[in-house]
């Protein structure tokens, strides 16, 4: 229990001391996790509102695909992206493998299925609604999948906050497909996990901490910005 | 440039519309031509919100024909509008509503701009420009959908019970808006649940049950004295409205 403790006064003095290793640590995790989300809303958005207001045969097995999607496994996308990327593998001539850079691709290929499957949630419930005044006025479905979006952008904020926790949060991939080499590819939970292993926790907790306080803060903004939103338009 | 033809008349040829099973309209053969305010009334379950959707094009015949004089070209602004009974308003300004509708539309530019603020004083709610939609009162929302329609000033216009959720003096101002919108060339054609506003509005009334078109016959005529025993059961209030 005094190690504990120890650990966690150790954590707290790194924080507030603002040591220069913690910080890269932590900054480099927002990047590539904010990058993720950014990559993974420009096609998960779209693509799940498309979903949402369109209509073909093999719709539904599409739907259900992308829900199956949102429970990938981390250390599968690695996997993958990390054979994508070997020097033997087809895309090997990129030379990215164990930078920050094949983290990005391989979280965005984590929680762009997510997103997309959030978005088409929530989209089709606004289609439902919109559906007949919006064809009414001669909108086309892609015309109708965008003002949806933009329409829906405050509830879409809880969509993209479940993209970036779970972007965040993950290790796998971005342990694979990074390395986690130090001051390059190491960020808060590949450092978690290496740490604790070795026995070095006040690190771990210090991050561990910040990691909990990034995911309240941001999860506390989204809601004042939704319920903001939601009074002031509606 | 020379000016479109007209769309109307529009016409409907045997039209039979069939949903999970149910034959919700029969055979449906009229027409409607420019000028006369149509009002459109009939019991609980007639086909009445159904057939204005099957003439907007929201829903497709399952056999027979709509057809229009001279139809809409994919991708061309429309000509024809609806007001639903619950308006369906975006999450922005009103302004921003009516200008939403005539960028869908094809119009833009100084026009655009024009039009849209001429629109919410059409309606008065001029002051009201800056305002979010979705936030006003039911019957400011209804008046905000007809300045949308007035912003578009199509052909034809159809209504759905748009004064079924409103107070008096909201519906008297929906009220007023058709008319100015009827004075200004828009062929009107109403279903409603309100005799009294089937008094005030309507040239002409359709009586339909149970998905045919019992009657059509000049407002006052109708009103006075309906051909069919349905009519006037439905008129004496013993028919479920």
């Amino acid at each position: 229990m005094s190690t504990i403790g120890e650990a966690a006064a150790q954590a707290l003095a790194l924080v507030t001391a603002g040591d220069p290793k913690l910080v890269a640590i932590v900054l480099l995790s927002l990047r590539v996790s904010l990058a993720a989300v950014v990559f993974g809303a420009l096609i998960g958005l779209p693509f799940g509102a498309w979903l949402a207001v369109t209509d073909f045969p093999g719709r539904r097995a599409v739907i259900v695909m992308l829900n199956a999607l949102m429970g990938l496994p981390s250390v599968v996308v690695g996997l993958v992206v990390y054979l994508l990327l070997s020097r033997a593998g087809p895309l090997g001539s990129w030379g990215i493998l164990f930078t920050p850079t094949a983290m990005v691709i391989a979280q965005t290929i984590l929680i762009a299925p997510t997103l997309a499957a959030l978005s088409q949630q929530v989209v089709a419930d606004g289609w439902g609604e919109y559906r007949e005044q919006l064809r009414s006025l001669g909108e086309t479905r892609l015309g109708a999948a965008m003002t949806l979006l933009w329409d829906l952008k405050f509830s879409l904020v809880t969509i993209l906050l479940a993209g970036f926790g779970r972007a965040a949060s993950e290790v796998g991939a971005v342990m694979i497909v990074g390395g986690n080499i130090d001051g390059v590819t190491r960020v808060m939970t590949t450092t978690i996990a290496l740490e604790t292993s070795k026995g070095d926790l006040p690190l771990a907790l210090a991050l561990g901490l910040v990691l909990l306080t990034i995911v309240l803060v941001v999860n506390a903004g989204a809601y004042v910005v939704k319920e903001t939103a939601q009074h002031r338009y509606g | 440039m020379r000016a479109p033809t007209s769309l109307l008349p529009l016409r409907l040829e045997a039209v039979v519309f069939e949903t999970a099973g149910r034959r919700i309209i029969r055979g449906i053969s009229t027409t409607f031509r420019r000028g006369a305010r149509t009002v459109i009334l009939g019991p609980n379950g007639a086909g009445k919100s159904v057939l204005l959707r099957l003439c907007h094009g929201l829903l497709t015949p399952t056999s027979g024909a709509v057809t229009w004089n001279a139809p809409e070209l994919p991708g061309a602004p429309r000509r024809q509008a609806m007001v639903f009974q619950r308006p369906v308003l975006l999450r922005r300004s009103a302004l921003d509503n009516i200008r939403y509708a005539l960028k869908v539309s094809g119009i833009r530019g100084r026009e655009h701009e024009d039009r849209a603020f001429e629109a919410l004083c059409k309606v008065g709610l001029e002051g009201h420009a800056d305002r979010p939609a979705r936030v006003m009162s039911g019957g400011e929302q209804q008046r905000l959908a007809m300045a949308r329609v007035w912003a578009l000033r199509p052909e034809i216009l159809f209504l759905d019970e748009p004064t079924a959720s409103l107070d008096p003096v909201a519906t008297h101002e929906i009220e007023r808006v058709i008319l100015a919108l009827h004075e200004a060339g828009t062929k009107i054609v109403m279903v409603t649940h309100n005799l009294g506003q089937a008094r005030r509005l309507a040239d002409e009334i359709l009586f339909l049950y149970h998905g045919r078109l019992l009657e059509r016959q000049p407002a006052h005529q109708f009103l006075k004295q309906p051909a069919s025993s349905e009519a006037a059961r439905f008129l004496e209030g013993e028919l479920p409205w």
